[in-house]
């Protein structure tokens, strides 16, 4: 019988009151409050405890906590994952750093033949509420394996969840929730949005883990984004009312399992749809929300649904990623596409 | 500059992690005590008498599931035969709280840890999950995927040590799983937590047809342990007494907050790979016949026999108590046990996603419709 995690104590501290918070911070107070509530969580990985991690992310947990609850790890990232399962099934409940996307990579059999099977394997019994936090994406001037978006690996391996906040406050609320997840969850984190601020209270209540947001609603076309994008999604939006598009701006937030419903909803309702992500659209994570509200709504579409994405290409060098990632101008082009007129027109 | 300048937790004395040249043994093959004991102790006749129980029982349940693969009622079974020393001295040697790692080659552990023979071939006879609990007995899914175990075992280990809980983590793995990644990192997180992990490497010559020389050029895989200040034993695999010892004494030095131990036992594998692996490819029948005269459970008995321990009428107990086992593996394993494809979609996630959902209904459909069809006409 699994035992399912008691809900973490609510003591949402100093910050129910709504200050402006950078999304790396919101995340640390999420790492701390969820330390504070539950003795089994551990934070460990590279670099986490007297350095912070690299961004900062788990600045002061260490001494806070101390060397049992917030420790260094060798640098091995297959052990890291691979100790997290072993912790998991005695109890714990590991929160690990991958210190960059393509880092995470050699954990990858870890994640996928043990952390994402092994409540599979043994018919329920072995839960494994391990979160493993991976900063993805680029917009930062890495330099190469440094900007990947990895998300499309997590998201073809049945048994992992992984969500990705767009904002500071959904930052908090995802990883409180994430923390008290019975299933493994991969955690993206937009490190291009690490350091943008939103005036917000850090709550874990609200939107549950599984579950899309319309950041922005509109009557004209969807426009589905999450992680780093959410940002430019918005930006996208504001941009089209001169154009005269009413744009509705979804946040997934939950890349897997997919929201069906919220996006089928907004879809139906728009009848045009585009969905944008930073990662390389061949085999990409958009291709399945594509193919998904399609079969769900073809009857309400105006236009076939479309991509804007990264090229097919590995990530460029920091002089050149401008030209990758998607922009603004790139997604008000797309809405263009949508079959505005009618058709023979 | 002195290294413990530069290295201050360097040990005073990395000569004392190393193994010794030859194998610890404390039975030789005639069934003789001395041997090469080392600082172990040949175990008391209680001990004794049930390794060589276990060794018979865990033999006859080895043949008999091997028979069963080739008569098609597993889908494969890896053997362990000549192994037995190592699947029964190293479990034998846990206590009660402590945990079992074992591969898809220690079937013959997980029995001895005390799982029911059906449970233990779950996963060997096709199914999609390993048989049995792991928390009822402390023992993990038999792996697969090799050495991937290995980071499990320290992280269970590591976690008993944060909290506080005397329970020390026992991993199996072969002389090919040394040479993977995981072995390597698992033994450097376990060094460096001091977890309470004991790393027992079955050396059986091969990894599949590949022979240890093509594997390592390390003088004995025990050796390694120096390289992360891991203290290691070089053990005769065979001499389920050494085995049975020197897993004790590692146990009891985690438990005692001493850290890890690398112990390497040389041991043969008799059967092929699988029943679906062609042995006399790669090593010839001269080679398989020398091990068989060393054989495990004929050199315990030979010393529990020359000590008047067992006797034939003792034996023969034995030899009736293996055949019930044989006989209650074949009817479990010959009687068909339904699968309901439905249950694939339970334990995915905690509670099955909307998407699960859908799939699992439509699976039911689909078999609804494929019975309905089936249906004789009225």
């Amino acid at each position: 019988m699994t035992a399912v995690m008691p809900a973490p104590r609510a003591r949402e501290a100093a910050h129910d009151q709504p200050a402006p918070v950078t999304m790396a911070a919101a995340l640390n107070r999420a790492l701390a409050d969820s330390l504070a509530a539950d003795e089994r969580v551990v934070v460990f990985g590279e670099d986490v405890a007297a350095l912070g991690g690299v961004f900062r992310v788990t600045d002061g947990l260490a001494s806070r906590f101390g060397e049992d609850r917030v420790f260094d790890t060798p640098l091995a990232e297959s052990a890291i994952v691979g100790t997290a399962i072993g912790m998991a099934m005695n109890g714990l409940v590991p929160v690990v750093e991958m210190q960059f996307d393509a880092f995470a990579y050699p954990a990858f059999e870890q994640v996928t033949s043990h952390l994402a099977k092994l409540r599979n394997r043994t018919r329920g019994r072995v839960a494994l509420p391990v979160v493993i936090r991976v900063p993805f994406g680029g917009g930062i001037g890495g330099v190469e394996h440094h900007c990947d978006s990895s998300e499309a690996y997590y998201t073809h391996t049945a048994g992992l969840r992984v969500v990705t906040p767009g904002t500071p406050a959904d930052a908090y609320r995802l990883l409180r929730q994430a923390i008290g997840c019975p299933d493994p969850v991969v955690f993206l984190e937009p490190k291009r949005r690490y350091w943008s601020k939103e005036t917000a209270a850090l709550t874990a209540a609200g939107p549950p883990i599984d579950r899309a947001v319309v950041r922005r609603p509109g009557q004209d076309v969807t426009l589905i984004a999450y992680g780093g994008m959410v940002a430019t999604a918005l930006a996208a939006a504001e941009a089209a009312v001169e154009e005269g598009w009413d744009v509705e701006v979804v946040d997934l937030r939950s890349l897997s399992p997919f929201d069906d419903q919220t996006l089928a909803e907004s879809v139906r309702r728009t009848g045009r749809a585009l969905v944008v992500h930073e990662a390389a659209g061949f085999a990409g994570y958009g291709a399945e929300v594509a193919a998904r509200l399609t079969e769900q709504c073809f009857h309400y579409l105006e236009a076939p649904i479309l991509r804007v994405t990264g090229f097919d290409i590995p990530y460029p060098p920091p002089r050149l990623e401008q030209f990758h990632l998607p922009s603004t101008d790139r997604i008000l082009d797309a809405i263009a596409r949508l079959q505005w007129e009618a058709d023979g027109a | 500059m002195t290294i413990s300048d530069v290295h201050p937790g360097l040990a005073a004395d990395a000569a004392g992690l190393l193994p010794s040249t030859e194998p610890l043994q404390l039975i030789g093959p005639d069934g003789r005590p001395g041997g090469n004991p080392g600082d172990l102790t040949l175990p008391g006749p209680d001990i004794l008498l049930r390794l060589h129980r276990r060794m018979a029982l865990g033999r006859r349940f080895d043949t008999q599931a091997t028979a069963l693969a080739r008569q098609g009622r597993l889908a494969v079974y890896p053997s362990s035969r000549g192994q037995d020393a190592c699947q029964v001295g190293a479990v034998l040697a846990l206590r009660d709280q402590d945990w079992l790692f074992p591969t898809y080659r220690d079937s013959v552990a997980v029995l001895t840890r005390g799982v029911p023979a059906d449970q233990t071939l779950t996963l060997l006879r096709g199914d999609w999950h390993c048989g049995y609990d792991p928390y009822e007995r402390r023992v993990a899914p038999q792996c697969t995927p090799l050495a991937t175990n290995t980071p499990h075992a320290v992280g269970l280990a590591h976690a008993a040590r944060l909290r506080k809980q005397d329970q020390v983590a026992l991993v199996l793995l072969g002389d090919g799983a040394t040479s993977e990644g995981d072995t390597h990192e698992a033994l450097n997180f376990a060094a460096v937590w001091r977890a309470p992990v004991v790393f027992l490497v079955q050396n059986n010559g091969y990894a599949i047809s590949v022979p240890l020389a093509r594997q390592t050029a390390a003088p004995t895989l025990a050796a390694k342990g120096i390289g992360y200040g891991i203290p290691s034993l070089l053990i005769d695999g065979n001499d389920a007494a050494v085995v049975y010892a020197a897993v004790r004494a590692a146990v009891e030095r985690a438990a005692a907050g001493g850290g890890p131990t690398l112990i390497e036992a040389i041991t043969y594998r008799v059967e092929a790979h699988t029943n679906a692996d062609d042995a006399t490819r790669y090593r010839d029948d001269g080679e398989v016949r020398s091990w068989l005269a060393r054989d495990p459970i004929a050199r315990l008995e030979a010393y529990l026999r020359a000590g008047h321990l067992l006797d034939d009428e003792a034996a023969g107990r034995l030899a009736a108590e293996a055949e019930r086992l044989a006989e209650d593996v074949r009817r479990r394993l010959n009687t068909d046990v339904p699968a309901d494809p439905g249950e694939l979609f339970d334990h995915v996630y905690a509670v099955p996603t909307a998407a699960l959902e859908r799939q699992r209904a439509a699976l039911r459909a689909e078999l609804d419709e494929a019975e309905e069809g089936e249906e004789p006409a009225p």
